[in-house]
């Protein structure tokens, strides 16, 4: 399959993107030969350090890199201000959203949001009813999903305001192009990244529970080395200066929760937290979870932690929820969204339904509640047999899926045995909720590898890039 | 402040690291006895194994001990979780779990030595190739100590680092002892046979100090020497007391630290005034065999005290 598509760096009709223009000059200047030993270099710092990513299904592989591709992604400082602006009022919509759903109910209510698709939802917690996190705030760290598909449209891909990963790709990305080219670092300016775990910790402490004293103890809570993202967790608390626990470290103790040390238990105030909810208190959800602590709901409810992001979160990046996401906007900032969604088919409608069927070919179809590329049909670089079977296991079960036209996600180079070859990316930027909204001006741009490819994710064989804003 | 968790991450990480190399000397010294004497090589990797505390283990899986299959067993066996390659990958596997305790240097000096072994012992060791594959076991294990020893902050994660190189460390000193006591007891009349001079050797090779011997005693073999420089050495860094100097040491700093003693630091200094008021003499009176026996076993308390005292579960 080959779309048409925007090409960031060299659009077919325009010629070079301004953007570009700098880093154009000085990769003209380049031996190719040179370049080619960079991306070896990149290869080499990647896997001495252990930035690897555990892909499941993959036994003898279970520490996979990322590939990096060495040719950045560049963003000017206008359009990352737009940007900015439509993921700012987003965030702020979600977190009402998630406010209003867990108390009053004025949307649905509204009935700008039907009832049935937040009580039925697996995602919503009966448990989170009535219950204010500190501050007010559910989600802290969001990454949203962003793809681009001319020069002016921008669309929101997905919402991921549960636990986003890849923040560590975006800072290790940047750190090794400093490493590689720290020339090119010289000539043009590229705003930076690198305080990310700075602002995550200001961030954090800042929502920490009211009956705190002095300055907050924060911790990140992992599954274990054995998940697929350890490496972030233990990585972001090592640049945060903070504890990495497990369930096993923890327990409450005189209604707080508190961390088992070579000196006794701790008292932790802040939880930022890497395990699914329904982990996080076998007493609560999942009585077999041994991830979770036992009884931290408990705390949690009585206000003595901060949970980051709140459990029940799940039900605002919820596939079915997010083709209500202008509706969600509209209705909480009293303005029409700035970024704009996918036209989605809910299959749950029979109308919606009768044309995805008549039109599988053309269309992106995906789970409600899959996540990483698994469970997705890309129409178009389908086989006709791959079509049909999905066609019988979205007839079984409609309100499992939705469908998006196939987008022309833009294209940016990478670096191939043969020189400069387009391939399709996406971003995701990093935000920040506490008394403020903060985005790192950069993110992760994520790269389909295989030519024509539009699956970015990196279980199913994308690449990462370093993102560039520019100081312009 | 530390993890519980994270310290006995610390101190399992190191007791691999040291292991992991402890194998590739007990099979260097192995090896070594093989290639001089041409008679009873099977008794000698039967006590090498011995001394790994590997012989039932091995028994079980082969009838007769070769050099080929002890090395194997010894080095890159898998299901053995005391060869060199299962060491290797639970000290990293370890070290994955502590990361944020570590210094880069040192997480990736463990990451490489991993990545390394365990590309060089995918496949059977030719004969041929053991020499190189054991002087590049030892040349990772020293890269980690190297990184470990330049870099890392004298602090409490150091302390229970440390904990663990040395209570292995005098676990398998102990051991290659326990399992010779008898070619050193000075009632054998043979002493001073030529078939004694490789034994005695054996034993200060599998703990790298058939030069160092030399320096501090005479150039001749004794077995009162052997087991002195090997029990009472201050100076030795295998030696039981050089392991207990540093047991105490560090056990000092935490509970200065913490402002808090421990039984584990009653037992470790019970061993150290023990050591340092015994001679050999005594030790030989009283049987080699049993003082060994009994410091084992001190030594595996102490061990499980460091991580009930310090709430490593």
């Amino acid at each position: 399959m080959r779309l048409a598509a925007f090409d960031e760096m060299l659009p077919e009709v325009s010629g070079l993107r301004r953007p570009y223009s700098a880093y154009d000059r000085w990769l003209k200047e380049q031996d190719p030969a040179r370049l080619t030993e960079k991306m070896k270099d990149a290869e080499r710092v990647f896997r001495k350090t252990g930035i690897t990513f555990a892909v499941y299904g993959e036994q003898e592989a279970s520490e996979r890199l990322i590939p990096f591709d060495i040719v950045p992604r560049i963003i000017s400082g206008n359009e990352w201000r737009r940007l900015t602006q439509g993921i700012e009022q987003r965030v702020q919509a979600l977190n009402a959203f998630l406010d209003d759903i867990y108390h009053r109910q004025e949307i649905l209510r509204a009935g700008r949001v039907p009832r049935d698709l937040i009580a039925r939802n697996e995602a919503f917690l009966p448990e989170m009813i009535g219950v204010r996190p500190p501050a007010g705030v559910y989600t802290h760290i969001i990454g949203v999903d962003i793809v681009r598909i001319s020069e002016d449209e921008f669309y929101v891909l997905e919402d991921n305001a549960r636990t986003p990963s890849g923040v560590s790709y975006m800072l290790e990305n940047r750190e090794t192009m400093m490493q590689l080219f720290p020339e090119l670092f010289q000539k043009i300016k590229v705003r930076p990244v690198e305080n990310y775990p700075q602002l995550l910790r200001q961030s954090l402490a800042a929502v920490r529970p009211q009956s705190t004293k002095g300055a907050p103890t924060i911790a990140v809570l992992t599954p274990g080395s054995f998940n697929s993202a350890y490496f972030e967790h233990a990585f972001l608390a090592d640049q945060m200066g903070v504890q990495l626990v497990e369930g096993q470290d923890l327990r409450v103790v005189d209604g707080h929760v508190a961390m088992r040390t070579t000196e006794g238990y701790k008292q932790i105030d802040v939880l930022y937290r890497r395990v699914d909810d329904s982990f996080l208190d076998p007493l609560t959800f999942r009585p077999d979870s041994a991830l979770g602590i036992p009884g931290i709901m408990d705390v949690y409810r009585a206000g003595n932690i901060t949970i980051a992001n709140a459990p029940g979160t799940g039900i605002a990046d919820d596939k079915a929820i997010y083709s209500y996401m202008p509706e969600i906007v509209e209705f909480y900032t009293g303005r029409k969204a700035i970024l704009g969604n996918i036209p989605t088919w809910r299959c749950s409608e029979p109308d919606s339904l009768k044309y995805v069927l008549e039109h599988i070919h053309e269309l992106v179809i995906k789970e409600v509640h899959g996540s990483g590329g698994y469970g997705m049909l890309v129409g178009p670089a389908a086989t006709k047999k791959e079509c049909e079977a999905f066609a019988k296991k979205l007839a079984a079960k409609p309100s499992n899926y939705i469908a998006q036209p196939t987008l022309a996600l833009s294209t940016c180079p990478i670096l191939t045995d043969k020189g400069l070859a387009p391939r399709h990316v996406d971003l995701r930027p990093y935000v920040l909720v506490s008394d403020r909204i903060q985005i790192v001006p950069g993110g992760l741009t994520r790269v389909a590898l295989k030519e024509g490819s539009l699956v970015v994710n990196s279980s199913q064989g994308g690449g990462t890039k370093d993102t560039w804003v520019l100081d312009d | 402040m530390l993890l519980g968790r994270t310290a006995n991450g610390l101190y399992w990480m190191n007791r691999y690291i040291e292991r992991a190399e402890n194998m590739a000397r007990l099979v260097d010294a192995g090896l070594r006895m093989a290639l001089t004497r041409t008679q009873s090589a099977s008794e000698e990797w039967n006590s090498v194994l011995l001394s790994a505390g590997s012989d039932v283990a091995f028994k079980q899986k082969y009838s007769d001990y070769t050099a080929a299959d002890v090395a194997d067993f010894l080095l890159r066996d898998t299901s053995n979780p005391s060869s060199t390659m299962s060491s290797i990958e639970t000290a990293r596997n370890n070290a994955r779990m502590v990361r944020t305790a570590l210094t880069r240097e040192t997480w990736e000096s463990i990451n490489e030595a991993w990545m390394s072994l365990k590309r060089m012992l995918a496949r059977p060791i030719d004969e041929r190739d053991l020499p190189s594959v054991l002087d590049a076991i030892k040349r990772e294990t020293a890269l980690i100590r190297g990184s470990f020893y330049g870099t890392m902050l004298r602090n409490e994660i150091f302390d229970f680092s440390q904990l663990g190189t040395y209570v292995e460390r005098a676990d398998n000193t102990a051991r290659i002892l326990d399992v010779k006591y008898y070619v050193l007891l000075p009632s054998i009349s043979w002493v001073g046979s030529t078939l004694d001079n490789y034994q005695w050797e054996s034993i200060l090779r599998s703990v790298s100090a058939h030069r160092s011997y030399r320096w501090v005693y005479d150039a001749d073999y004794k077995p009162t020497n052997i087991a002195d420089y090997l029990i009472l050495n201050v100076r030795m860094p295998r030696s039981l007391t050089f392991c207990y100097r540093f047991l105490s040491e560090h056990l000092k700093f935490l509970s200065d630290d913490y402002g808090e003693r421990h039984p584990c630091h009653a037992t470790a200094e019970k061993t150290q005034a023990m050591l340092r008021a015994g001679s050999i003499k005594d030790i030989f009176d009283a049987g080699l065999h049993e003082f060994l026996a009994g410091f084992i076993r001190d030594n595996t308390r102490l061990g499980d005290e460091i991580a009930q005292d310090y709430r490593f579960y």
